[in-house]
């Protein structure tokens, strides 16, 4: 079973380097493309306060990419990352077999709902029914 | 935000029959109370918590800023684990506080 991983990753990029969250994130995915990796989705989740001080910044640019691939560009990605000083932190989640495993809960339920769609066409019940009638 | 989690009666009888049924007068009087807890996630249908979702993840975050126990929360273990896992990503990346003092 060779299927390809999926990852979000999140960075948070210095704010008082406003203009080069476009710029960096581009220069991300590229890096992501060359190491055979796909981008789906890159996302700007904007300027927002951190939690607690990073480096003496009270707030940052947070930035979402999906990335799907074998794995290989997350570690240059994250090399990279880990070596430029804009970025101040960032982490990555691999989110395939999270999302598989609630596709196969979901389906598993719709499973169920369609197996007793009413009451009344329950199985059992309707040959209680039926017994009770040929009982009469 | 409130720090008791729950409201508790200081014994006495508080309307609900059958339960809270203590002799009186022992340590705290009839503080157990029973309320049905349920997992809110489990109403919602839920199979996935996202660690972004900070406005989700807020509620279960006390102002201590320490993850509220499911003892508490009525979370059932699957959803409590899923919380808590997504808890400490949005942490990392300082969407929430570790400590807030």
């Amino acid at each position: 079973m060779n299927t390809k991983r999926q990852y979000e990753v999140v960075f948070i990029v210095d704010p008082t380097a406003d203009d080069d969250v476009q710029r960096l994130t581009e220069s991300f995915s590229q890096i992501v493309t060359d190491q055979g990796g796909v981008v789906t989705k890159a996302e700007t989740m904007g300027k927002r306060q951190l939690a607690y001080e990073i480096l003496h910044h009270k707030d940052g640019t947070f930035v979402l990419l999906e990335i799907e691939g074998s794995g290989r560009e997350i570690a240059e990605l994250e090399r990279r990352m880990r070596v430029n000083d804009r970025v101040l932190r960032y982490i990555t989640v691999r989110v395939d077999e999270d999302r598989r495993r609630a596709e196969k809960l979901k389906n598993r339920r719709t499973r169920k709902a369609a197996k007793r769609p009413s009451q009344g066409a329950h199985p059992r019940r309707a040959t209680m029914d039926f017994a009770e009638a040929a009982g009469e | 935000m409130a720090t008791n989690y729950e409201e508790r009666p200081r014994g006495g009888y508080d309307g609900d029959d059958d339960q809270d049924r203590r002799p009186m007068g022992g340590r705290g009087g009839g503080r157990r109370m029973h309320r049905r807890r349920v997992c809110r996630f489990c109403i919602d249908k839920v199979d996935l918590i996202d660690f972004k979702d900070v406005r989700l993840l807020q509620n279960y975050l006390p102002e201590r800023g320490k993850i509220l126990p499911r003892r508490i929360s009525g979370n059932c273990a699957t959803h409590q684990r899923m919380l808590a896992e997504a808890i400490k990503r949005a942490r990392n990346i300082a969407l929430l506080p570790y400590t807030t003092d």
